[in-house]
């Protein structure tokens, strides 16, 4: 394997991992903060990339369809919140799995009904679609390097709110004591339908830079949102700076195994049974780290603070 | 409700239901995916089917056809369910199903032992085409290893010399892996096993780029393929390689692929824009009602629809007589939009297979074109071990 193929490798591995964050993000906060299993937390990322579909389709503009996106999946998530959610949290995680699950489906169904079953794909936005000639024949698109960019730029966005702000210190409040912030007078349902919110918009966000690169279809986010929780289990719960680090371990892990694998396995049986073997244990190799994880550090690689 | 009175209603009801079993007609239960991603399969093949039952008033081979359908949800359980409550309820007189390998396994035994003929206008595994073959059993479609076999031939005759072959990690992906790898005299460079339903396809493209291959051999169905179509064609990979396929770049994936897929190869037994007259007729005719262009899933449904009409019809409308209604299925006596077509000995096809390649129209619609046929009349390998 040449070095060049390795860094590409690296690169691939870190836009992943930065797009599971985006989404693992919410779904730690929701799930640390107000304790609330949220399964649906995987259909905003397909509701994202739907909605820049459609309002690729009525503006013409990648980027005003971006902005009118991300209210769009602001606003979901928060009538979600209002019309579904509020009613669980004090409910059994049974009934919340239940419920949120049953969202799933419907969402599902309506986007097929809505846009039909067949996968649609919308084109990368002009001024990102160049691309940056690495080798001979392999060219690397612009567009995978901005998401990288942007990845980032709210991770560190993320990272100074909770950790700096008045809302972020009140969130980590509200996650260990939420009977003390109350009692001290914070609104802590508005706190929560606030954390919603945004959780909602962020895996909207994830969709809505994903469209171009991935294809859209029903049932998209179903495969992620079981890999959004591997990473908030290997980071710890409720930790944004966790999730972070876990969803670009995991990235890597994922990315770089897939093509390492196989080839290691290759020295130690012959071709043929490496073929058999490296596919599967490659696609292992994260649900193996969590479980090491939980056996070894069972609250995460960076728990949020004060969690029992 | 006096004694005389209940005889009477009896004797109502009994001539009520004698008048149903009497009324002469045809059900025909349909098991498809109509559910989840690949639910567009599934509606081509219900689409093609209704578009030959509409052409012909309602009626297959004279009969009034009552048409069920059921959604397998892609879940062998589900298909299952359905099928037996389709034979033992319904008690159909022909199912026609499915669209996927692994359902057909599960509603197979059931199907074929209640003495229902079972017509696949889709899959065509090799599991009943060789000593398992049955009685009962027909596919109107293909055996699943020769759309791969053909690739191997064309990849042969557009000379290429290093392939790299890439594929998802499941039974369907293993066999094309294996038909390809039967027909195909030059190198392969590489065989790449991804996850089904696999999202980013940059480390494997990556790969391709070092690999010194003139081409690379695919079967990505569905999202996976658009999504493997878009990325090849942004690491600019189109312009060193050549991309060559079965069931990735085809009339259900061509609206999310668009331009990047023109000019990529396939192999097939049919293109929307075959010359015959038939042909012709059916395309224009499921474009003018459904407003797309049918894909290969359609095509053999219609043909499954013209079949059981033309069994029905040798038949004088009867199914009773079993060995009757399978000798008329057998002698394949309608048009196929294909052109040739007739059965093999273990009920699958024998029929040509073309090079196909990706063009746009005039009207900015995408379509499978043909080029030229690779091999005439061409049947399974399986067949021999048939014995029936």
């Amino acid at each position: 394997m040449s070095l060049t193929l390795f860094l590409i490798l690296c690169l691939n591995g870190l836009q992943y991992g930065l797009l599971l964050f985006l989404i693992a993000a919410g779904l730690t906060l929701v799930f640390g903060v107000m304790g609330f299993i949220n399964l649906a937390h995987g259909v905003q990322y397909m509701v994202g990339a739907y909605l820049v579909f459609a309002f690729t389709g009525l503006t013409g503009s990648f980027w005003l369809a971006l902005v009118l996106s991300l209210i769009a999946a602001l606003m979901i998530g928060l009538l979600m919140e209002y019309a579904v959610f509020r009613h669980l949290y004090a409910r059994p995680h049974l009934d919340q799995v239940l419920a949120t699950f049953g969202i799933i489906i419907f969402l599902n169904e309506l986007a097929k009904v809505l846009f039909g079953p067949a996968t649609l794909s919308i084109d990368t936005p002009e001024l990102l679609s160049g691309s940056i000639q690495i080798t001979e024949q392999l060219r690397y698109p612009v567009y995978r390097l901005a998401t990288i960019g942007a990845g980032l730029v709210v991770a560190v966005g993320l990272f100074i709110t909770i950790s700096y702000t008045r809302t972020g210190m009140l969130i980590r409040a509200g996650s260990t004591t939420p009977e003390m912030v109350s009692a001290l007078g914070v609104n802590i349902t508005q706190l929560f339908r606030i954390v919603f919110g945004v959780g909602a918009m962020l895996a909207g966000f994830a969709g809505v830079i994903a469209a171009p690169l991935f294809a859209i279809e029903p049932g998209m986010g179903d495969n992620l949102l079981i890999v959004a929780f591997v990473v908030i289990i290997i980071g710890g719960v409720g930790s944004i700076g966790g999730a972070f680090l876990a969803a670009i371990l995991v990235g890597l892990i994922d990315t770089l195994g897939r093509s390492l694998v196989t080839e290691l396995l290759g020295l130690a049986v012959d071709a043929s049974m490496a073929n058999q073997i490296g596919p599967a244990l490659a696609s292992m190799l994260i649900y193996i780290l969590m479980a090491a994880i939980l056996v070894f550090r069972p609250k995460g690689l960076w728990p949020a603070k004060g969690v029992a | 409700m006096k004694p005389k009175l209940k005889t009477a209603t009896a004797a109502v009801i009994s001539m009520l239901m004698g008048t149903t079993a009497v009324a002469e007609g045809l059900k025909i239960g349909v098991v498809v995916t109509l559910s989840g991603p690949p639910a567009a399969l599934g509606q081509q093949i219900v689409d093609g089917f209704q578009l030959a039952l509409e052409q012909k008033g309602g009626k297959l081979g004279g009969q009034a056809v009552e048409l069920i359908v059921e959604d397998d949800e892609l879940k062998p359980d589900v298909a299952l369910l359905k099928a037996t409550s389709l034979i033992e309820r319904d008690e159909v007189d022909i199912v026609v199903g499915t669209v996927f390998s692994n359902m057909l396994q599960a509603i197979f035994k059931p199907i074929v032992e209640s003495e229902t003929f079972l017509i696949s206008p889709n899959a065509g595994p090799s599991t009943f085409a060789g000593r398992n073959c049955n009685p009962y059993f027909f596919v109107t479609s293909y055996q699943n290893n020769q759309n791969a076999e053909v690739s191997g031939m064309v990849a042969n005759e557009e000379g290429f010399e290093n392939v790299f072959v890439m594929a998802p990690n499941y039974q369907a992906g293993r066999d094309n892996v294996e038909g390809f790898s039967k027909t195909f005299k030059g190198n392969v460079t590489d065989v790449v096993f991804t996850p089904l339903g696999h999202q980013d396809f940059s480390a494997e493209l990556a790969r391709m780029s070092t690999s010194d291959a003139d081409a690379v051999f695919t079967f990505m169905p569905g999202g996976m393929g658009v999504r493997l179509v878009g990325q090849f064609n942004d690491a600019g990979l189109k312009d060193s390689m050549k991309f060559m396929s079965v069931f990735t770049t085809d009339e259900t994936t061509l609206p999310g692929q668009k331009d990047a897929a023109v000019g990529f190869l396939a192999a097939g037994n049919w293109a929307p824009d075959m010359a015959n007259d038939a042909n012709t007729a059916f395309v224009s005719a499921f474009e003018a009602k459904y407003g797309y262009i049918p894909g290969g899933y359609a095509m053999q449904a219609y043909d499954t629809a013209n079949l059981i009409d033309s069994a029905v019809a040798a038949t004088g409308g009867s199914l009773e007589d079993k060995d009757a209604f399978r000798a008329a299925l057998k002698a394949a006596d309608f048009t196929s939009v294909r052109g040739e077509f007739s059965f093999n000995k273990n009920h699958y096809p024998v029929q040509d297979f073309h090079a196909l390649t990706i063009v746009k129209r005039d009207d900015g619609k995408f379509h499978t074109s043909f080029v030229r046929t690779v091999v005439e009349d061409y049947a399974d390998s399986f067949a021999s071990e048939c014995q029936m």
